[in-house]
């Protein structure tokens, strides 16, 4: 790894920030799209979501029994109805250290 | 109408509780920089040049199993552009900021800022410091990452690897999209989102995280379509 790679990848990583809010001015945008913008939210975030609990560390899909699944479920259901983040992070962590190191231990 | 300092105290707030998973993911992202064996500032410097969570990680692990350094770059890169589309929702508060200002909120752009930013602009688009929100969020993500990194990178991994804090980063977004669940088409886009993630999970290049939200955008525009 060289510092060259790292500004490399920098410069891109900052394109990727910079185009559309100072290069692209919003009239060039149509309308249909930025009615479709609304949905970006949950147009991108699941692709964090699903792989970050349904792919191991290989690569590979985990088995449907995973306590990341009942972690992740508890989460929604305690995000949904508490609408506190720090709440829906903590009950997906606790709820799937409870599996992993009392259940499964 | 909010004071600048009021917004951006706010949008320090609002980003708050979403370092519960940050901090303990930059002090892994520092840890494992360090353990696969590369040279410590350089690993603090893709904090600060990149500033870029997964992009990171997933650099270093391309580098260390051999993979050239085009393709390290353009992963990063590919990564990435998912920005390109918060860009696009964001530009719709800062176009009346000077060129100079965009260039410099533009380096501050995270997720987790952007989503706390985007909700607070929709219910606030009246104020006219608006941007002092994403600077707060932005800033906020910024210097807790440097810290959680720097870290990561001199204390090496003190939190206990069982403990799967990895884990956390899915929780985070959870939250974040958990109240759109409420609305039929945003579960409809977040599940062609999510299953297409993982059918595309092996495509070149960890391209699945910008094939996802495209083909989910594009089943977004299908339904604006029905709705009409």
């Amino acid at each position: 790894m060289t510092l060259a790679s790292i500004i490399f990848a920098g410069i891109l990583t900052y394109f990727t920030r910079m185009t559309m809010i100072a290069l692209i001015s919003r009239d060039m945008l149509g309308d249909k799209i930025k009615v479709v913008l609304e949905y970006v939210p949950s147009a991108v975030f699941p692709a964090i979501i699903f792989p970050g609990i349904f792919i191991n560390d290989y690569g590979a899909f985990i088995e449907m029994n995973d306590p990341k699944i009942f972690g992740a479920i508890v989460a929604v259901i305690v995000g949904y109805f508490s609408k506190n983040i720090i709440a829906t992070i903590s009950a997906g962590l606790v709820s799937y250290w409870f599996l992993i190191f009392v259940v499964f231990n | 109408m909010l004071t600048k300092k009021q917004l951006f105290t706010r949008g320090i707030l609002d980003i708050s509780p979403h370092m519960l998973s940050v901090i303990p993911f930059g002090i892994i992202c520092g840890a494992i920089g360090v353990e696969l064996g590369f040279d410590p500032y350089l690993v603090y410097a893709m904090s600060f040049i990149i500033f870029g969570g997964a992009s990171q990680i997933v650099f270093l692990q391309l580098l260390s199993g051999g993979a050239s350094s085009l393709v390290a770059v353009v992963s990063v890169g590919i990564i990435n552009s998912r920005h390109l589309l918060y860009g696009a929702v964001l530009s719709e508060y800062l176009e009346k900021l000077s060129f100079i200002k965009k260039l410099l909120i533009s380096y501050v752009v995270v997720d987790q800022g952007f989503a706390e930013s985007n909700k607070f602009f929709k219910k606030n688009r009246g104020e006219e410091f608006l941007h002092y929100h994403l600077i707060g969020t932005g800033c906020t993500m910024w210097v807790c990452w440097q810290i959680a990194t720097l870290s990561g990178i001199i204390l090496g991994s003190f939190v206990p690897e069982e403990l799967g804090l990895k884990f956390a980063i899915p929780l985070t977004f959870i939250a974040i999209v958990v109240q759109d669940l409420k609305k039929l088409d945003h579960v409809i886009v977040m599940i062609t989102c999510g299953l297409s993630s993982l059918l595309f999970f092996d495509a070149p290049f960890k391209s699945y995280i910008i094939i996802s939200p495209l083909i989910a955008l594009f089943v977004a525009s299908l339904l604006q379509r029905l709705k009409k």
